[in-house]
């Protein structure tokens, strides 16, 4: 290995929070952090298969943009947003001008969107780098990347198992040091089951908080955009950058964030009230799991947290509730897609050249069986006479679900539990039984129900397979500074009994991709 | 093409009895459209008022234009409706490529209004209370255009072409409850309620209220019930009526084919119709009876539209006084009859000449000009008077002219052909056409002299005090002046000239 390699390699592990400062320091020009994350991603994206583009000429202008104002100096050089320069991955579910959006479906196959979405002007107007579009299941319907009708994301711990879903891609992008930041979205868990599975920290942020203008719609009413990065604390910066209130949302909220940052560095739990949620742990979940999760409850306790048990009785309905009111919104929120303005269009082989005919081949052509599952369950759960008895007593669960959010948060000021009830499972394994699939986002899809937010960090291995255990935090609503806080401190705590951050103890994927590739010459 | 049968009207009203229901579609004249920034402007060059919103793009959201909001709650207040402190829009679900989302976002439960009734004045006086159910927010839908085939409907059409500057026009529909008891005045009601709701959007401001830009649709339901009985028959729903007199028509036509249909023993089919101009007809459009499923729920990219009461009043305190009212205002203002005013307000009129008054005509020159002289010729050009292009400036030179006595009324008709020709003002009409009234005294005294000279005997019937008889000498000082005299000053010198005072 050259010097040059060594201190690439050295590049892409540092966090974002750190490649700021040696941007900032003149240490490192971001044209050189820019230049070392392509580079990985052409050395191992081939096996992670986590980009569906690859965005290197218009990463490599902005980086060297920030590089030129900041050798010029003076009040531009000043104003630069800390983040300047730091690359990013966007999810492929986030419209961006000059890169093509497919949301991980054929329907979209080369389409370009004529506008960026609030949260790329905001990655724009802080000078971020965008490294490229990140993998998905095909509209953000999975658990697991595989419903990606550009083939499934590999899981850097384990190519032969799944990343989660459906961010696996910005989970496993960042978890393979192929971006120390990514977007995602999360509509039932996509951000935070992926960062379970993948030994990442994901942020689904409070409803409303960050901007979903340009992220295109599963279900209106619980998608959110959010951060994935390494670390706490990168989380804190990205969320700080993305959140805020934007009027072409009219569900965003109104007031500004709280200081995001500041609350991640200044992470304290003496004193807090942590509950853990009896009904999101145990039976179900995988024994490895729950090790780490009590570990970690241990390490909080010791730390100075009150560990409380609280009860939501009504979390056992959440994953009926969300499988009907996902599925409605998703039906609707998908109709736009019938081949007249734009993506693909599938002409009829035989019979009358109808428009409804057009729109049925295109949308039978486009669509992959997941979508189509969902479209199915969605478009009959809002008929005429199932309505009351489907979407209707879907809304009153999550009503019930929010009241049981109040009456733990009225015990605890934070909420506990492992983010997903197992680590990575194999490829394939759970692709025909949806419902096996769906049991994935049992312990995220409240939070979403009740917009509140969560974050998801590492917790250790299992000791049966190995494998990544994600910790998920959940907080009241516009309290998401509370998630920085505890995050960070449980974050420390475990980097310190590890000796190290989680994902030092992944695979070397570079090696692995040299071993392939001598095994293949070998041949 | 159409083989309906219908019953001659009078016959279908000896034996039914219509119940009709009115959806009247309001375009609003907002600046930007519902749910988007893209301008709300008609007549341009197709698919350039359009941003990614109205075109669907993905990834796009709704934000609700505050303007049209504002608009629908002032039209709810002039029908009298009571506003919803909080109501929400809601996805209308239906694949067509008018609808870019392939789904309309529209009021489905929760109108911004309700419980409103307009108050309708027929022709002859009469004023009949229709009740409004609601008025809701919607979106309006781009605009087809069906190519090659002979109709310009879908069916038969090679191709289509499609239009979104109109979709996510913002749009109010107001919805009747059934109005029952209008007899044989059904059709005439109905175009009067239409007429009533134009008028009163247009007198808000909020719309342009043009029929013939579609500012203002008209979906017409009708049905029939034999006499006595109180529950309705099956209805039919005819679209897109969009000219005051197609509603009258449209509704006489359905009370005769619907009348046929029963007649025969058959049920009417619940369906909607469509309305042709030119054979003054409806024809059979889709069937309902499959009872469209719109898969109607709550909008989740909207919250809910909150009215606070303070808003409200404050908006009630700034509605222009209501048409009605202000009809009632006018007649006592102008003096007229119960008749005239009625003739007034039929004809059209009514702003105009409140313009003509206000720009200094008397309120009857005012209205002798415009009953008179304008509305037979806006008539003969199949206008309307308002749209002929008289000013009421021009009315009132004119009729300046005439008590001045430069003009009589008979060239002051002359002159306004002129203006109405483009000739140019009133002054330079009279100047090019020669038309001056004959003032110089002296042509005029030798024309009475001639005149006296060949009727003696009336003459001496003036000196005796028959007034009326003087109509005789000024006729032929008319004729000798060919017209051009000014009538009152030939009577003046005539009475003068035989020495009689008034």
């Amino acid at each position: 290995m050259t010097e040059q390699n060594t201190s690439a390699d050295t590049l892409i592990r540092l966090s974002a929070a750190q490649l700021s400062e040696k941007l900032r320091a003149g240490e490192v020009t971001a044209v050189e952090v820019t230049q070392a994350y392509l580079d990985r991603i052409a050395a191992v994206d081939g096996q992670v298969n986590a980009f569906l583009h690859v965005n290197a000429g218009e990463a490599l202008a902005v980086a060297a943009e920030v590089d030129a104002i900041r050798a010029a100096g003076g009040a531009e050089a000043e104003a630069l947003h800390q983040l300047a320069g730091v690359p990013i991955a966007v999810k492929d579910l986030i419209v961006t001008i000059g890169q093509p959006t497919t949301a991980g479906s054929k329907i979209l196959e080369g389409w370009h969107s004529p506008y960026d979405a609030t949260v790329v002007e905001r990655l724009r107007a802080a000078k971020m780098p965008i490294l490229g579009k990140t993998n998905l299941d095909e509209f953000a319907m999975g658990s697991s990347t595989e419903h990606s009708a550009y083939g499934p994301t590999r899981n850097p711990w384990d190519l032969d198992r799944i990343p989660g879903g459906s961010g696996g891609g910005s989970a496993a992008a960042v978890a393979a040091f192929e971006a120390p930041l990514a977007l995602g979205t999360d509509t039932g868990g996509s951000i935070r089951q992926p960062g379970a599975v993948t030994g990442t920290v994901g942020v689904k942020p409070t409803y409303g908080s960050v901007s979903r203008y340009g992220a295109i719609a599963m279900a209106s009413s619980l998608d959110q955009i959010g951060p994935v990065t390494r670390t706490v604390l990168d989380s804190a910066l990205l969320h700080q950058v993305i959140g805020g209130h934007d009027p072409r949302d009219s569900t965003s909220l109104p007031e500004p964030l709280e200081d995001l940052v500041a609350a991640a560095k200044t992470g304290n739990v003496e004193g807090l009230r942590i509950g853990i949620i009896k009904e999101l742990h145990g039976e179900g979940y995988q024994a490895g799991v729950e090790n780490r999760f009590n570990d970690a409850l241990e390490l909080l306790k010791e730390a100075g947290a009150e560990i409380v048990e609280v009860s939501c009785p009504n979390f056992q309905y959440a994953l009926g509730a969300y499988y009907l009111i996902m599925p409605s919104e998703a039906s609707s929120n998908l109709a736009k897609f019938d081949g007249v303005r734009y993506g693909l269009r599938v002409l009829p082989e035989d019979g009358p050249m109808t428009i409804e005919r057009v729109m049925g081949a295109t949308r039978a052509a486009g669509f992959g069986d997941e979508v189509k599952r969902r479209i199915i369950l969605g478009t009959y759960a809002l008929s005429a006479g199932y309505y009351d008895a489907y979407y209707g007593s879907a809304q009153k669960v999550r009503t019930l679900v929010q009241r049981d959010f109040e009456a733990a948060f009225a015990q605890a000021d934070v909420l506990i539990s492992p983010t997903a009830p197992t680590t990575a499972f194999p490829l394939g394994e759970k692709l025909d039984d949806p419902l096996a699939m769906y049991l994935n986002d049992v312990a995220t899809i409240p939070a979403n129900l009740a917009g509140v937010p969560g974050l998801s960090l590492p917790g250790g291995l299992a000791d049966e397979d190995g494998l990544p255990v994600g910790i998920q935090l959940l907080a009241p609503a516009r309290e998401d500074a509370r998630l920085y806080r505890v995050g960070a401190v449980l974050e420390s705590l475990l980097e310190a009994k590890w000796g190290g951050p989680l994902l030092a103890q992944a695979p070397d994927l570079a090696a692995a991709a040299a071993e392939t590739l001598e095994t293949q010459e070998a041949k | 093409m159409n083989t309906d049968a219908v019953l001659s009207f009078d016959e279908a009203m000896e034996k039914y009895d219509p119940v009709l229901g009115f959806e009247v579609h309001v375009e609003l004249n907002t600046k930007t459209k519902m749910f988007s920034s893209a301008p709300n402007v008609f007549g341009d060059e197709p698919n350039t008022n359009v941003n990614e919103v109205d075109l669907g793009m993905p990834g796009v959201l709704p934000v609700v234009n505050r303007t049209a909001i504002e608009s629908s709650i002032k039209i709810g207040l002039a029908l009298n409706c009571k506003i919803a402190e909080s109501c929400r829009f809601a996805r209308k679900q239906y694949f067509y490529p008018d609808t870019p989302k392939n789904f309309q976002t529209s009021q489905y439960d929760e109108p911004i209004a309700y419980d409103g009734y307009l108050d309708v004045e027929l022709e002859d006086g009469t004023v009949f209370r229709v009740e409004i159910e609601r008025a809701h927010m919607e979106e309006d839908a781009g605009k087809l255009t069906h190519m090659g085939g002979a109709t310009g409907r879908i069916q038969g059409a090679d191709f289509s072409l499609v239009d979104y500057n109109r979709a996510g026009v913002p749009l109010v529909e107001i919805v009747t409850k059934p109005i029952e008891g209008a007899g044989s005045r059904a059709p005439e009601l109905a175009k009067a309620y239409v007429a009533a709701v134009r008028e009163i959007v247009k007198n808000l401001g909020v719309s342009d209220a043009k029929m013939e830009r579609g500012n203002v649709r008209c979906d017409a339901n009708v049905s029939l019930r034999p006499h006595g009985r109180e529950r309705f028959g099956i209805r039919s729903e005819t679209k897109n009526v969009n000219s005051l007199r197609a509603v009258e028509h449209a509704v006489r036509y359905e009370i005769q084919r619907h009348a046929a249909v029963l007649d025969s023993g058959e049920p009417v089919i619940q369906e909607t119709r469509h309305w042709h101009e030119d054979t003054r007809t409806t024809t059979s459009g889709r069937a309902k009876s499959d009872a469209d499923d719109y898969r109607y729920f709550p909008e989740p990219d909207l919250v809910p539209v909150v009215a606070s009461r303070e808003w409200v009043e404050q908006i009630r305190a700034t509605l222009p006084e209501p048409p009605a009212e202000r009809r009632k205002r006018l007649k006592a203002d102008w003096g007229y009859s119960d008749l005239e005013f009625r003739d007034v307000v039929n004809a059209g009129v009514l702003d105009e000449i409140e313009e003509t008054i206000a720009a200094g005509a008397t309120a009857s020159v005012a209205r002798k000009w415009w009953m008179g002289e304008i509305v037979g010729r806006a008539k003969a050009a199949d206008v309307d008077p308002g749209q002929l292009g008289v000013e009421a400036a021009t009315v009132v030179e004119l009729s300046r002219m005439v008590e001045a006595g430069k003009i009589n009324n008979k060239m002051a008709s002359q002159v306004l052909d002129g203006v109405l020709a483009g000739e140019g003002t009133p002054e330079e009409i009279v100047e090019k056409r020669g038309l001056a009234v004959v003032s110089d005294d002296g042509p005029l005294l030798e024309a009475i002299d001639a005149a006296l000279a060949a009727q003696p005997d009336v003459a001496e019937k003036i000196r005796g005090g028959k007034m009326q008889a003087i109509g005789a000498i000024v006729g032929g000082v008319m004729k000798a002046t060919r017209g051009q005299a000014d009538a009152g000053r030939v009577k003046e010198l005539i009475l003068e000239k035989l020495g009689v005072s008034v």
